[in-house]
């Protein structure tokens, strides 16, 4: 068979077999993220129906993949959301992060990972999936409870902290040496000041530059920046994903109300290819030995993340059920997640598997959890 | 009626009110257009119970169906009260030369004598919109001037 039809039966097949088992995976409210990297472990090398073709594909496709995803992501949400919620949940942010963040450094110092994984563990275990978070709560019709706007205050500002520690990690990463470290931190730290201070201060010159034109123009202007921008952090060791992401925090007004719209359904595809790579890429026999670690670390964090969602929650005054509804809605994780230990994955290449299995673990109890403490008979109090 | 205004970063904006009748109503505006409308029991004000949820094009339905006309009929009681002065609405269409580009830029009060006194945009009024304020396809225009000044707006917005 010539390879370019392999690629494209493949190809095919994978997506009509998986967009099949979303439909399912959404009627029980099990989030696509751990869904995709599910379907990678099951059609990788070692997994049941091998697909090599889509293997070599997805490989090259990731990395745009992982531009589009934070693209998205640093979209989300807008300055007047961000400063709403750094004056009311500023407390509730440090208790996140000390919260969640913390165990996972810890028990990367229990596993044995150097201070580079120890920082990446804090990472994969701090962040709450802001996509698949808002997409329960929409699906549990929750989104007017009196706890809604805490639990998307703590993701905002989850959202946010990555503009900081993203570069930090990438430059722990790189940094072989000190000067070496220093210097991507540097590059990294200035971009994310010239990130604010063009979504501030330059929307206008960005609105000019870039808001023109029919959407095709736009979508190709737009996606050749984000690009660009992602490449040269690349190349500075500040890694694809953070310029992305800084490219996202740096659009605001019309022109991001317009690359949300004309990117979302590309990140949706590319997105997609980036969890299945990040599942292909991993021997599904390599997940039994992390396995142990993966469901301590996610019953661990799960209880911390309610925790936080519990204060943050009493901080608005809401009562004891809407602490619970708002604790065990953050307990899902997602993209963050892999994304952080693909970034250190060389490093400590433990972290891949790590990862995906605690994503999926979370990606069954989060919203499962969620779903429970929505229910009336649970609560007598 | 005072109604209050909740963000809700990365969804919309949820809106509260309490009828006269005493019940305590919500609205979550989605960002994309759709929107949720919810009512709270008295005896858990923190959980709702959803009444029912609307697509953008739904939401467009029930805002015509309760605000534009209304905003319109405002702005012909106005005009009744000066002789000569009418209103008029005229959509700015796809092909329109202003579509995505400011109201300024289209000289409509300099070049007819009428002003654009109201933009009717899906679901939202903007009132009296700044020169600054970039019309899109789709939106409606509220128009008040004399007849000719009114044409003479919709001939510059049509395409």
């Amino acid at each position: 068979m010539p390879e370019s039809a392999a690629l494209l039966i493949e190809f095919g097949a994978v997506l009509v077999a998986v967009s099949g088992l979303a439909a399912l995976a959404r009627r029980w409210a099990f989030p696509a993220v751990p869904l995709y990297l599910l379907a990678g472990l099951a059609l990788g090398e070692g997994g049941v129906l091998p697909v090599p073709a889509v293997g070599e594909f997805a490989g090259l496709v990731a990395s745009i993949g992982v531009v589009l995803l934070l693209l998205l992501l640093g979209l989300e949400f807008s300055a007047a959301e961000f400063t709403d919620s750094l004056r009311r949940h500023l407390p509730s942010a440090f208790a996140d992060a000390l919260l969640n963040a913390v165990p996972g450094a810890l028990a990367g110092a229990v596993l044995g990972l150097g201070w580079q994984g120890c920082l990446a563990l804090a990472g994969i275990t701090w962040v709450s999936s802001s996509g698949i978070v808002a997409r329960v709560l929409g699906d549990l019709r929750r989104l007017a409870n009196r706890e809604t706007p805490a639990v998307l205050s703590v993701l905002v500002l989850e959202d946010i902290s990555m503009a900081v520690y993203l570069p930090l990690l990438g430059a722990a990463v790189a940094g072989a040496s000190w000067g070496g470290a220093s210097l991507a931190l540097g590059t990294a730290l200035s971009a994310v000041a010239l990130a604010l201070f063009a979504s501030h201060r330059l929307r206008w010159l960005l609105g000019r530059l870039l808001d023109t034109g029919g959407s095709e123009q736009f979508l190709l202007r737009v996606l050749g920046l984000t690009l660009l921008v992602a490449g040269v952090c690349e190349l500075a060791h500040a890694s694809a994903a953070v310029g992305a992401f800084l490219v996202g925090l740096a659009l605001s007004g019309n022109v991001a109300d317009r690359t949300r719209r004309l990117v979302e359904p590309l990140r949706d595809l590319f997105a997609f290819v980036f969890f299945l790579a990040i599942g292909l890429s991993i021997d599904p026999r390599d997940l039994l030995p992390v396995l142990p670690a993966a469901l301590a670390l996610a019953a661990a964090t799960a209880l911390t993340k309610v925790a936080t969602g519990w204060y943050a929650a009493r901080r608005d005054g809401v009562g004891a059920r809407g602490r619970w509804r708002a604790g065990t809605a953050l307990i899902v994780r997602g993209e963050f997640s892999v994304v952080v230990a693909g970034l250190a994955a060389s490093v400590e290449p433990l972290l891949v598997p790590l990862s995906a299995a605690y994503v999926i673990i979370l990606g069954v109890v989060g919203p499962a959890a969620s779903y429970l403490a929505g229910r009336p008979s649970l609560h007598r109090g | 009626m005072e109604v209050t205004e909740v963000l809700l970063p990365g969804v919309g904006i949820r809106y509260e009110f309490v009828t006269a009748e005493g019940e305590r109503v919500g609205v979550v505006a989605h960002r994309d257009g759709g929107a949720e409308l919810v009512v709270y029991a008295p005896s858990d004000p923190d959980e709702p119970r959803s009444l029912v949820r609307l697509d953008r094009e739904e939401c467009e339905a029930v805002a015509e169906i309760l605000g534009a006309p209304r905003v319109a009929e405002r702005f012909a009681d106005l005009a009744r009260e000066i002789p000569g002065l009418r209103t008029g609405q005229t959509v700015v269409s796809a092909a329109s030369p202003f579509a995505g580009r400011p109201l300024g830029q289209t000289r409509a009060r300099t070049l007819t004598g009428a002003s654009v006194v109201a933009i009717v945009r899906g679901t939202q009024v903007i009132a009296s919109p700044g020169p600054e304020q970039v019309l899109r396809a789709g939106d409606r225009l509220v128009v008040i001037g004399t007849d000719t000044g009114i044409a003479g707006v919709e001939a510059l917005l049509g395409g």
